[in-house]
């Protein structure tokens, strides 16, 4: 069982790190979720697999009995699942956010931060007009839309 | 949001009986599985449900309070059922218990019902705000 | 009961988070709130201070589950030191936000968020366990993805995004790590793996999980090769929020890295500590250069920060009881130091109008208060003596020297040299040179209100006198660093402290 979610976590590790790769944002944050899903999975397998019951205690009785599963490892995935929820959800508003802002996902071509170098070429989008910017009117309605 | 007449209508009916799930789910899971955070997913989930019928605006008024609030006072209530072990002299999140009655009718509550409270309420409140800011954006 | 010595440095600034938020629509009483919270961590911190220093290290076991089976608060000196500098910066830039961080980014919640990161960076310095201290390494990151972000500014969205991704990426590895580490462990009590690490078999496997654990504290701490993320994110927030970035972030990576290769990871030194030594001098080397090239106040500074976690990572590298005094120095000095190089770097923009060279100077003309309080951590960081800097500078080349590693002793020389270069660049052209629009486009000092030169010009005298002090009365300074290398080095004080400690 070790084995087999052993390779899963390697397939899995190796779709992200391709999505990781990419220059388009988006792909990245798929890529992110991909490879902390694959960390709970490592977690998993490394708290040792065991086809055991629940571990409650029963009613009355003072110590578990018998075979059960570690629950160390769910408490420390259910953590982790938590956390990278919170993390991945922040990042998603912050992409979309820049590509309001920005108005591309495409990493290349953020360099506002860190200003290219005037020798430097910057590549166009290999599909100019797929990410294209909102449309400026429909932004401005919404900045005059009360909220709450 | 969604126009959609057999959404709102089953939400209406969804809404009350998924926080009453939610509710029990919380309430149970001091012995069995269950819980604050799993509790609060599930009210969060309904009042996304409510949400995504009726509108963000609809839901700011069902929740009264602002979702950051929400998270806040659960917060506090996490933070002072860990303080409240100073009182009894322990260490920092110790539980201390009240037991009424006697023999199987005992009833138990104690600092850790309210710290799955407080989970339960910041679980709630911090869905809430990441999904109204993301549903504000295209009203 | 002396737990709550170390409970209260991380529930202060969590409650004090919880009212800004509860408080979020009455703005005044909100910054009232937040100062006195800030002011009470930082007592909280110097208690935490007192007590360990009297008493030695202090470890407790939250909810009465003794360790390693609960989750363990422990306090050595390192930490405690850790935990009351960052009382002090926490204080002095929450009170410097409160004239620098405007109103639309406190009502988008700049309050909460400052001490949810307060609360984050103290916590990681206090806990015992290696998944704990992944859950303080997040809150710390969330609270700085927002902290980054407030204002959405175009240039800070997009340095916000970088510094996400590859922040999600050291978290993840982080995970990871951890979680291969338990499986072959079974324990995440950092006291409990020191003791069952070197039982471990698979001696190779030890070695690998260690260098992913390097990598993953490597990227939170901004080391050769792994420090891009820093300079594009740290010169695009409001001033005070870079300012307490640049004091407190990366050096909760570099204490994560001498905890857990001091504590854990000390049986493979001549593969692990040798790696380490090579990444600190190139993490020196490229990041004084890359700051040559900048014309930016901050994004030279940030650069800086870079070439300056090379020399604390050397100390760890160097592995010698001179060596860690050393890091723990130079951890405690540059702290103060480069947050108030930020600081100054604030007030020139506001005096000025711009952080680009280019556009500014005269400042010199103008506020000689100012460029007296610029020169103080410049000269600090540069290594000139009798500051804070030179010692710091002068105890890890001595360490260096002692086990005849030449070429690191020279590295950390020349990027000294360096550095000075840097700082007499923006002396030279913001505080010498005139400003290009004319003389009198410079504000003075005297032109801010008084509130303004309270609560700007007040924590940036204060810091550098610390500077000062720690320069002409060293000996305390050296003496609390000596314990925390004798602490490091000799673990078995920290583990039966935390083993043995009954709740």
């Amino acid at each position: 069982m070790e084995t087999l979610v052993a390779f899963t976590v390697g397939v899995m590790a190796a779709g992200s790190v391709y999505l990781l790769l990419s220059h388009n944002l988006v792909r990245v944050l798929f890529g992110l979720i991909l490879l902390s899903n694959a960390a709970n999975f490592v977690i998993f397998a490394a708290g040792g697999m065991t086809e055991g019951l629940p571990p409650l205690i029963g009613l009355g009785e003072k110590a578990l009995t018998g075979v059960y599963s570690n629950p160390l490892p769910q408490a420390l995935i259910l953590t982790a699942i938590v956390i990278s929820f919170g993390l991945l959800a922040f990042a998603l508003v912050l992409v979309y956010r820049g590509y309001q802002e920005l108005g591309t996902v495409d990493s290349d071509r953020m360099r506002l931060a860190e200003p290219p170098h005037p020798d430097q070429d910057i590549p166009e989008p290999e599909e100019p007009g797929r990410l294209h910017v909102r449309d400026a009117s429909r932004r401005v309605e919404n900045l005059g839309s009360p909220q709450s | 949001m969604m126009d959609s007449l057999i959404l709102r209508t089953a939400t209406r009916l969804l809404l009350s009986l998924m926080l009453l799930f939610s509710f029990f789910i919380l309430l149970r899971g001091h012995n069995e599985p269950g819980g604050g955070f799993i509790g609060g997913l599930i009210a969060a989930s309904a009042f996304a449900l409510h949400s995504i019928a009726f509108g963000p605006r609809a839901l700011r008024t069902v929740l009264v309070f602002d979702p950051r609030s929400i998270a806040g006072v659960g917060m506090l209530c996490a933070i002072a059922a860990g303080l409240f072990s100073a009182v009894m002299g322990d260490a920092f999140l110790t539980a201390g218990w009240l037991h009424w009655g006697e023999g199987d009718a005992v009833f138990h509550v104690g600092t850790p019902l309210l710290f799955d409270v407080g989970v339960f309420l910041v679980v709630i409140g911090a869905v809430l705000t990441i999904v109204l800011a993301l549903e504000e954006e295209d009203v | 009961m002396l737990s709550w010595y170390l409970v209260a440095p991380i529930a202060v600034p969590m409650t004090t988070a919880v009212l800004c938020i509860l408080l979020a629509t009455r703005r005044d009483l909100q910054r009232i709130v937040s100062a006195a919270g800030a002011g009470a961590h930082l007592v909280a911190a110097l208690l935490l201070m007192a007590q360990v220093w009297q008493g030695g290290i202090l470890a407790g076991q939250m909810g009465q589950w003794p360790a390693p089976f609960g989750i363990t608060l422990v306090a050595d000196h390192l930490s405690a030191v850790m935990v009351l500098i960052t009382g002090i910066m926490g204080l002095g830039v929450g009170l410097y936000s409160l004239r620098d961080v405007d109103e639309n980014r406190e009502r988008s919640g700049f309050h909460p968020l400052y001490h949810v990161l307060l609360t984050g960076v103290t916590g990681s310095f206090i806990t015992g366990d290696l998944f704990n201290l992944y859950v303080w390494f997040e809150v710390m990151l969330i609270a700085s993805f927002a902290l980054l972000a407030l204002g959405s500014e175009k240039v800070q969205l997009d340095g916000a995004i970088k510094y996400a991704a590859i922040n999600l990426v050291s978290t993840v590895m982080f995970l990871i790590a951890v979680a291969v580490l338990y499986g072959m462990t079974g324990t995440l009590n950092m006291a409990d793996l020191a003791v069952r690490v070197p039982q471990v078999e698979q001696r190779g496997m030890m070695t690998t999980v260690a260098v992913m654990f390097m990598i993953a504290f490597g990227i939170k701490s901004a080391v050769f090769p792994l420090f891009f993320w820093l300079p594009a994110s740290y010169h695009t927030p409001a001033v005070a929020v870079s300012a307490i970035f640049a004091g407190l972030l990366t050096k909760v990576g570099v204490y994560a890295l001498v905890r857990t290769f001091t504590l854990i990871f000390t049986d493979d030194v001549g593969y692990t500590h040798d790696a380490l030594l090579v990444v600190a001098g190139l993490t020196m080397l490229t990041g004084v250069l890359g700051a040559a090239a900048q014309n930016e106040i901050r994004r030279i500074l940030s650069f800086h920060i870079i070439s300056q976690i090379g020399y604390m990572i050397m100390g760890l590298a160097l592995y010698t009881p001179l060596g860690l005094i050393g890091a723990v120095f130079y951890l405690v000095h540059h702290i103060i130091v480069k947050t108030n190089l930020f600081l100054v770097a604030g007030v020139a923009k506001r005096l000025t109008g711009s952080m680009d060279l280019k556009k500014i100077g005269g400042l010199y003309k103008s506020s000689p208060l100012l460029a007296v309080l610029f020169l103080i951590p410049a000269l600090s960081l540069a290594g000139i003596p009798p500051l804070s800097g030179f010692w710091a500078k002068f105890v890890l080349i001595r360490a260096s020297l002692e086990i005849e590693s030449w070429v690191i002793a020279a590295v950390a020389i020349l990027v000294g040299l360096l550095t000075m270069f840097s700082m007499t660049k923006i002396w030279v052209e913001a505080f010498w040179k005139p400003h290009p629009d004319g003389d009198d486009r410079s504000l003075s000092i005297g032109d801010l209100t008084v509130s303004e030169r309270v609560l700007l010009i007040g924590p940036i005298v204060v810091f550098a006198a610390l500077t000062v002090a720690i320069g002409l009365w060293t000996q305390p300074f050296l003496d609390l660093a000596t314990r925390a290398s004798a602490e490091l080095l000799n673990p078995a004080g920290y583990i039966d402290a935390v083993l043995g400690a009954r709740p």
